[in-house]
């Protein structure tokens, strides 16, 4: 529990930090909740006073009462004014603070290492950066309009029911604490059912998720009627819970007005045999009464304030944690610059592992010369992709070195060493937007002739041209509507624009039909003439002619050499090559 | 959202009640400044303490029945409103179940999930606020108009300007803000979009250095998120102090009034002190109410989300009622009658201009097996798809046993098909439960056989609680090639007329597929196969082989006969067994002759090569 306040404690202290950048409009914005706090405070008053000069029949003091009533009305228009300019203020921090927020959170993201992007759910990162930020959004906003003001009022509302009579305050003073009591005596109960409800909640989203994301399969076999047992009974046992939970927690309401209407008959009965001993006036006793009604409710807003600020700070130490998550090591302040790249490659006794105790590449040594192919072959999880993510220093290897033209590539820029590589991967990533945007990414400022001769080698020219827009074809997430085929056919045409020294072809044509992936290997070839190559694939026909295949398997290089000699060795990987044609 | 209230039909009881009761504790509430009035014109007036402390304890008694009024309430709302969005979370997940996957893909799955979860809590939520609030507001509101009214026509005239003038206030910066808050969210839609875009896209952004770009492009949109959340932010302030002015506007008119009234001898003292009161109750339910108004808003916003999903209809559906329930079984003697045939079978999905199949005639003999092979995009899925009506063709007919599978109640069809997708998915369970999902009462044996013709019997022993081992999620405690033989497995337990093996041995190395096709041949009752295959080892000893091409059917027939006629299924074929050093074509069938006889040496590196298509060259270097 004292962990928890402290972290509680430290998060509260870097959101101040957050704020502190708006302390122009906090300070505006607790000027502005004074005046109105203390103007609607003193409406009453002057109510009261108006009520005290009307006595009975004759006996009205019109000129005095117009003296309140307009002063009245010029404070109901500041008060409206302050309100107003309260509530502007307080959106302007906290959707400042949210954005900047979230820019943090974003260019954080960037800046991760693909160690933690990797072990993370994405779907949990993007949560944390939307629904989180948003959640504290509405914390904090509910926080300043309502924790301030709530405060205020209770403390101003304190202030001139004791200028008025002290007696009558104490009997407020005595009862009201006892809603915040009930309040958090059924918060507490409520929990626990709050609780199971989201478990619950859980369980069930997770198997709506199977379900219907894999409706062919369900419909294939006609499990709809099972499929829906089972989300009944889920959904029977969380009506169960929600029930209790949604049901207690309602209690805090009508629980806590009762104690308001305690109150209020408190300072009726007080004020009223007070009244009749003259020690106050009627007028004062109306004031009395719209006080008890004013003092109570903040206490009822803030419990529920409570409850919301601490969502809210949950939510934000999950961003928080995000954004103050270790970046990858940044360049050396001396990081050399790579230019000039041959494409001459060394791994020098490498070692790496994801997991530590989970040993992966090891005593991994290679020289490539430029020009040369590197193909790597080998069982799923045998280390290929791995490979990759070192050579593009997407991971940094555990021990050893790699060199690019003699240079370790922790010593030259990120930058310049992923420049000097092209990369088709496997998995065809293409951001939203239009074709022309996904092709130019390498290259914004390639010409329109240079960015369709390198559609044409793809051989993706003709499916654009076929588009509706060609190459302004707006395409959704991912690649929205074209097939996977496609999407690699522009993810070839992305690296063909750039044709940087180096390239890296991970599975580059496992989408492509075996037809239209022999049309394109014409355009690898010349593509990869005097570039050095590394070529990851499953289907050994794409690098039969490769300077130097490496056939790995559990992180080790089994065998190495050209495609003729490794047959003639008749070792694993002669075994694997024969497989594939046995019918 | 309208359409979704039928859903509180079966707790009518707890619908009429819990309002019903907010309004007793309501009216209890709006005789209290009745109370004060009487306490100040008798108590106060005469100097009567024990009066004045009668009716504080009456204030008391009406707070105690007001608390019971209202925990009852309560009760009736949460038990409404729950039961609401249980009985909707069921409708909604069998209205989508029953979808086709045309509607389903139109649709999309990711946002169907959100609809079913927390847009339905957000209903829940609303409609527990309704039936608590929405009637009681409006109702003290009222009802302290009709109370000033009892106490002075003249001075109630008053509440009877403020209140329509509120109401127009309140509702008009509503009508005003909630497309606004709809395009707040858009907004959002599009800074969620670009944070998951670059989270699946970190490799291939941080490879060309983009970066920085994805920095200012993300701080641009969030940038307009922020203006637009503090101009709807600008509006919806306007609220509070704008009621705010309207009522104490009217407080200070009726002061005057009252003043007047006093002075005349009309109103007493304590009867001004009342009214006043109802004017401060007024205000009070009014911010409530105000603030409630956001959140039913977005209730009725993601009702209407989930009535849309429910407005989408089947398009299926209207046949599915013609398919009569008998059982239409398939007799030894009907081997004449074609166990599928295609009758100039074309199909555009939904959406899309062009046909993805167009123009499709064939026919499927009993213990057939078909070969269907194509490029990327071909419609070869899209073909198969149609056998178990997954969608329906848009021309020509689909026959099973020479009946339309339109004329087919749909589960009757179904069964009769044992499909393999080319994605293979296992549910959460046990290996047992999973396989039983093929046919509910199979025996043990009937799952060993099924297993062992899917080459996964060594799957299943491999674990050591065999058949009921445990399947995580999404099946992701087994590899590839294993999940693949065990969705094999699944179709295969409910002995199917028709098996389609969708490219479903893709992660299988060619010795186990080998064996694979083998077994299944090998089968007592051996079905009809269609296998679609990018590769043409899978499927050269088809007895038809269906070459596709742009959805048209460009070849058909065995493979020996393909070679000869067929340009596509050569160039396929070349494609994949070409010789790799010299460029040349092997003779009588390329790299096979030459590399036979081996298979059991790679049945020992397993089954999970993900070995994908055939050893060709690489065609680069001719």
């Amino acid at each position: 529990m004292a962990r928890k306040n402290k972290m509680q404690t430290n998060t509260v202290k870097k959101v101040l930090l957050y704020i502190k950048k708006y302390w122009a409009f906090l300070i505006l914005s607790l000027l502005f909740a004074v005046v109105t706090v203390f103007a609607t405070l003193y409406v009453p008053v002057l109510t009261g006073n108006v009520v005290d000069a009307i006595l009975g029949p004759g006996n009205v003091d019109f000129p005095l009462i117009f003296k309140l009533l307009i002063q009245m009305g010029v404070i109901i228009g500041f008060t409206a004014l302050a309100q107003w300019l309260m509530n502007v203020c307080n959106n302007k921090i906290t959707y400042g603070v949210v954005r900047d927020i979230r820019n943090d959170a974003f260019s954080k993201i960037e800046r991760l290492p693909l160690k933690y992007i990797d072990g993370h759910s994405h779907g949990e990162l993007v949560s944390r950066v939307v629904a989180d930020v948003d959640q504290f959004a509405d914390g904090l906003l509910m926080g300043f309009t309502q924790l301030f003001t709530g405060v205020l009022t209770i403390v101003g509302t304190l202030g001139f029911m004791l200028g008025i009579n002290v007696i009558i305050t104490l009997v407020v003073v005595v009862i009201t604490p006892v809603s915040l009591f009930v309040a958090a005596f059924i918060a507490k109960k409520t929990y626990h059912m709050f609780r199971r409800q989201s478990e619950t909640r859980g369980e069930q989203t997770s198997l709506i998720d199977e379900m219907i994301g894999n409706q062919k399969v369900v419909q294939a076999f006609g499990q709809e009627e099972k499929a829906l047992g089972r989300f009944d009974e889920i959904n029977g046992r969380l009506a169960h819970y929600s029930l209790r939970a949604t049901f207690f927690s309602s209690i805090t309401n009508p629980a806590t007005r009762f104690v308001n209407g305690l109150v209020y008959a408190g300072v009726g009965i007080a004020g009223g045999l007070a009244a009749i001993s003259g020690m106050i006036s009627v007028g004062q006793l109306s004031c009395f009464l719209s006080y008890a009604n004013q003092y109570t409710k903040p206490f009822n807003e803030i419990s529920g304030v409570v409850t919301e600020l601490q969502n809210a700070l949950a939510c934000a130490a999950r961003v928080l944690e995000l954004i103050e998550e270790e970046p990858q090591i940044p360049d050396a302040a001396d990081a050399a610059v790579l230019s000039e790249v041959s494409g001459n490659v060394q791994l020098k006794d490498v070692y790496f592992s994801y997991v530590p105790d989970r040993k992966l590449i090891e005593h991994f040594s290679l020289k490539v010369e430029p020009g040369q192919r590197v193909a790597i072959v080998g069982p799923t999880g045998c280390g290929k992709t791995t490979i990759i993510n070192l050579l593009m220093r997407f991971y940094d290897v555990d021990s050893g070195a790699i060199l690019v033209e003699g240079r370790d590539i922790r010593h030259v820029t990120r930058e310049s060493l992923r420049e000097n590589y092209g990369m088709v991967l496997q998995e065809t990533w293409l951001k939203a937007g239009t074709i022309r945007e996904n092709l130019l990414m390498g290259k914004p400022e390639a010409t329109e002739e240079e960015m369709m001769a390198a559609a044409k080698a793809a051989h993706a020219h003709s499916f654009i041209k076929r588009l509706p827009k060609g190459y302004d074809t707006v395409i959704g997430d991912d690649g929205g509507s074209l097939s996977a085929g496609q999407k690699q056919l522009l993810c070839i045409a992305r690296v063909m624009l750039c044709l940087p020294p180096m390239l890296i072809l991970d599975e580059a044509t496992s989408s492509i039909d075996t037809r239209t992936e022999m049309k394109i290997q014409n355009a690898f070839a010349a593509m990869m003439k005097g570039r050095t190559s590394f070529i990851v694939a499953h289907r050994l026909s794409t690098i039969q002619n490769a300077d130097v295949i490496l056939f790995m398997k559990d992180g080790k290089i089994m065998e190495q050499g050209r495609h003729e000699d490794l047959l003639a060795q008749g070792g694993q990987y002669a075994e694997l090559y024969n497989s594939q044609f046995s019918a | 959202m309208k359409k979704l209230l039928a859903y509180l039909k079966d707790y009518k009881k707890e619908t009429v009640l819990a309002p019903l009761f907010k309004m007793l504790e309501a009216s209890f509430e709006l005789l209290v400044p009745l109370v004060v009035a009487a306490m100040i014109d008798v108590g106060i007036a005469d100097g009567d303490s024990p009066y004045v402390v009668k009716m504080g304890l009456i204030m008391v008694a009406l707070g105690v029945v007001g608390l019971v009024c209202s925990i009852t309430a309560q009760y009736f709302s949460a038990k409404a409103a729950v039961g609401f969005a249980t009985k909707l979370r069921h409708s909604l997940f069998a209205h989508i179940q029953g979808l086709s996957f045309s509607e389903v893909d139109d649709i999309g799955t990711s946002t169907l999930i959100t609809r079913m979860t927390s847009d339905i809590n957000q209903v829940q939520s609303g409609v527990n606020l309704v039936l608590r609030l929405f009637l009681r507001s409006p109702f003290i509101v009222f009802g302290a108009m009709v109370m000033a009214f009892t106490i002075d026509v003249k001075a109630a005239l008053i509440f009877v300007v403020a209140i329509p003038l509120l109401s127009v206030v309140v509702f008009g910066i509503m009508l005003i803000s909630i497309p606004l808050y709809r395009k707040v969210q858009e907004r959002l839609d599009k800074v969620l979009g670009i944070t998951r875009e670059n989270l699946s896209g970190v490799r291939v952004i941080r490879a060309f250095h983009r970066e920085e770009e994805e920095r200012q492009h993300f701080e641009a949109a969030n940038g307009e998120l922020t203006r637009m959340q503090n101009f709807v932010g600008r509006i919806s302030a306007f609220m509070n102090p704008v009621t705010y002015v309207i009522v104490n506007g009217a407080l200070i008119v009726l002061l005057y009034t009252g003043a007047i009234r006093v002075d005349a001898g009309i109103l007493t003292q304590g009867q001004v002190v009342a009214l006043v009161n109802y004017m401060s109750q007024i205000l009070v339910e009014l911010v409530k109410l105000a603030n409630l108004i956001i959140t039913v808003t977005k209730a009725v916003a993601c009702g209407n989300r989930v009535q849309s999903i429910f407005e989408i209809e089947n398009s299926q559906q209207a046949s599915l009622a013609g398919g009569q329930a008998e059982e239409v079984q398939r007799k030894a003697a009907d081997q004449a009658v074609p166990v599928v045939e295609f009758q100039n079978v074309s199909l555009t999905y939904k959406n899309a201009g062009d046909k993805s199949l167009s123009g499709i005639s064939f026919t499927a003999n009993p213990g057939e097996t078909i070969g269907i092979i194509g490029g990327t995009g071909s419609g070869k899925t899209s073909l198969v798809h149609l056998i178990p009506r997954f969608y329906d063709a848009t021309e020509g007919r689909v026959l099973v046993d020479g009946k339309d599978v339109k004329d087919y109640p749909i589960s009757e069809l179904r069964r009769k098909v044992g499909i393999v997708l080319q994605k293979a998915v296992l549910f959460q369970g046990t290996i047992r439960e999973n396989l039983l999902w093929g046919k509910e009462d199979a025996t043990e044996e009937e799952l060993r056989e099924a297993l062992a013709v899917a080459q996964a019997a060594e799957v299943v022993a491999g674990k050591e609680e065999g058949l009921d081992a445990p399947v995580a999620q999404g099946g992701k405690n087994f590899s590839g090639g294993q999940k693949q033989r065990l969705t094999i497995a699944r179709a295969l337990v409910r002995k199917p007329e028709i098996l389609i093996l969708d490219d479903s041995a893709s992660a299988l190395d060619y010795a186990t597929d080998a064996r694979l096709r083998k077994a299944i041949r090998e089968m007592k009752d051996s079905p009809v196969v269609f296998v679609v295959s990018q590769r043409t080892s899978s499927i050269r000893y088809a007895d038809k082989i269906l070459v596709l091409e742009d959805g048209e059917v460009v070849g058909m027939g065995t493979h020996d006969q393909l070679l000869e006629s067929c340009e596509v299924y050569r160039e396929i074929y070349d494609s994949q067994y070409q010789s790799g050093t010299d460029g040349a074509r092997k003779p009588g069938g390329g790299g096979k002759d030459t590399v036979v006889g081996t298979a059991s040496s790679s049945a020992k590196t397993g089954a999970e090569k993900d070995t994908k298509t055939g050893g060709e060259a690489d065609g680069a270097k001719k």
